[in-house]
């Protein structure tokens, strides 16, 4: 079922301000480093049922959405 | 140069936002209703599929069960939408500074200024749309039109995620057909008076006689047929986040019917408490009490004083609420909820012409003792401490309408008129 998973995050606060998220965490204590953010964008996930800034990560060569909801991540869960 | 205004309107905002957390509420009818435990169960937000069951903003819970059996009730977190709220006026802000908030769901937008820079109002209305759907998942309906009035209209005329346009080309087709209750400031009782007179839609008002409308209904006579003719031209005020303050109140629906003067001074204590205790908090002071009675056939009237001073002393604000419920208030149908309004406020510390005929010693040991009241329960809580008076009856004293304040959808007032 669809929905809204929350995830441990190693994130880069940099001196301008901005945050960029590095490391994703999966439960089970497996890390998934983020090669690459693609896009910033605030914007609400329907499928997890949340709203936040979006970011676009290609992680092992896959484009996932990774959500900063107030001072929470959370991904959204696949069918 | 014609202005631009739009008017926007979140579409059942509390349930679109409760509807984006939990998706599996989109599809079933919900609502957001308040306490059913505690009797202030009304519905203040539903979804499109509640809509089907020609659920209301307004009713009682148990009046929507029986249309919908199904219902699913939520309590209300206004934390969250006044979040949400907020991002909104955020996105407005992108476009124009001139943004008048109308409660917490519904803005004015001037963006005269703006066209050059975005595009005419449908397409600033189309993108505010769009933006809203993609950054926040909840939808708005939105007006555009040249003056505030039409603009609102507009807003109303389609939803849910719709922008409409009235001008002074279309205004004929798109708003004079719309029945008169429609228009803004004209309420239940004025729709009645009107109706009497032969008057059923905007076109029928736009095209009255208005030394007629004058004589019948005084000057709102006259604003509402300028309305009607799209000839009002109030500016959108800027405002600061906070809304500017005109009224301070608050009402309680009781967890049983009220039929004494006990029960009623029990409850005039607390709520007169909370009112003076925020007029305090925002160092105002005021100079009319208003109090609101609604019986248990939700027949319900207003009653209002001026007061000697400025006040903010929770006991002055109390006795003149009791005097205004003795007067009016015979018992011949048990109550069921009442309120307390202060207005006419002024600015707290500003000089006040003292009486030989009041004791003003007294006035500021109560208002020493009101402080009090403010510093105990901001250290231990609100039910520390209690006026004597709140022990004869324990269920009826026991709540803090200060810390429970209930914000109201703007549509729960258009419901209740």
């Amino acid at each position: 079922m669809a929905g809204k998973m929350y995830v441990d995050v190693i994130v880069h606060h940099q001196a301008d301000g901005k945050i960029k998220p590095l490391v994703i965490i999966w439960k089970n204590g497996v890390k998934y480093a983020i090669d690459k953010v693609t896009q910033v964008a605030l914007a609400a996930s329907l499928k997890a049922g949340g709203a936040g800034v979006r970011y676009t990560c290609v992680i092992q060569g896959v484009s996932r959405y990774l959500f900063l909801e107030d001072d929470r991540w959370f991904i959204e869960k696949g069918d | 140069m014609e202005r631009v205004i739009l008017h926007c309107d979140l579409n059942s905002f509390y349930a679109s936002v409760e509807c984006l957390y939990n998706p599996s509420l989109r599809n079933v009818p919900m609502a957001v209703g308040g306490d059913i435990e505690k009797r202030h169960g009304i519905i203040l937000a539903k979804n499109q599929p509640a809509k089907k069951y020609d659920i209301k903003t307004g009713e009682a819970i148990w009046q929507a069960m029986v249309k919908c059996p199904g219902l699913i009730v939520v309590a209300p977190r206004f934390s969250l939408y006044m979040r949400f709220s907020q991002k909104v006026r955020d996105i407005f802000s992108r476009y124009t500074d001139r943004i008048e908030s109308f409660g917490i769901d519904e803005a004015w937008l001037d963006v005269t200024g703006s066209v050059h820079l975005f595009g005419d109002g449908r397409k600033i209305a189309d993108e505010i749309r769009q933006t809203i759907r993609q950054e926040l998942g909840i939808t708005a309906s939105v007006g555009v039109s040249f003056n505030k009035v039409f603009a609102k209209l507009g807003s109303d005329y389609k939803k849910p995620d719709a922008t409409t346009v009235i001008t002074r080309e279309n205004m004929k087709d798109i708003v004079f057909p719309l029945p008169v209750s429609d228009l803004l400031y004209v309420g239940y009782a004025t729709a009645k008076k009107l109706h009497r007179y032969g008057i059923y839609t905007i076109g029928d008002l736009a095209n009255a006689d208005l030394a007629f409308l004058k004589r019948r209904l005084g000057k709102w006579g006259e604003y509402i047929w300028i309305f009607a003719n799209g000839e009002e031209h109030s500016p959108v005020l800027p405002q600061l986040y906070e809304p500017y303050v005109k009224s301070i109140g608050n009402s309680t629906t009781a967890p049983r019917d009220l039929t004494t003067w006990q029960d009623i001074g029990i409850i005039t204590h607390v709520l007169a408490e909370s009112v003076a205790a925020r007029l305090r908090d925002h160092q105002f002071k005021c100079s009319t009490v208003t109090v609101y009675v609604r019986d248990n056939e939700l027949e319900h009237f207003t009653r209002q004083c001026k007061l000697e001073y400025p006040t903010d002393i929770s006991r002055e604000i109390a006795q003149s609420a009791m005097r205004l419920f003795r007067e009016n208030i015979d018992f011949s149908k048990p109550l069921r909820s009442i309120g307390i309004k202060a207005s006419d406020l002024s600015v707290g510390n500003s000089a006040v012409q003292l009486s030989f005929f009041t004791d003003q010693a007294l006035r500021e040991r109560e208002a020493a003792i009101d402080r009090a009241f403010d510093q105990v329960r901001q250290r231990f809580g609100f039910y520390r401490i209690q006026r004597g008076c709140m022990k004869q009856d324990t269920l009826l004293s026991g709540f803090n309408p200060k810390g429970e304040h209930v914000i109201f959808p703007e549509g729960y007032f258009k419901a209740g008129e």
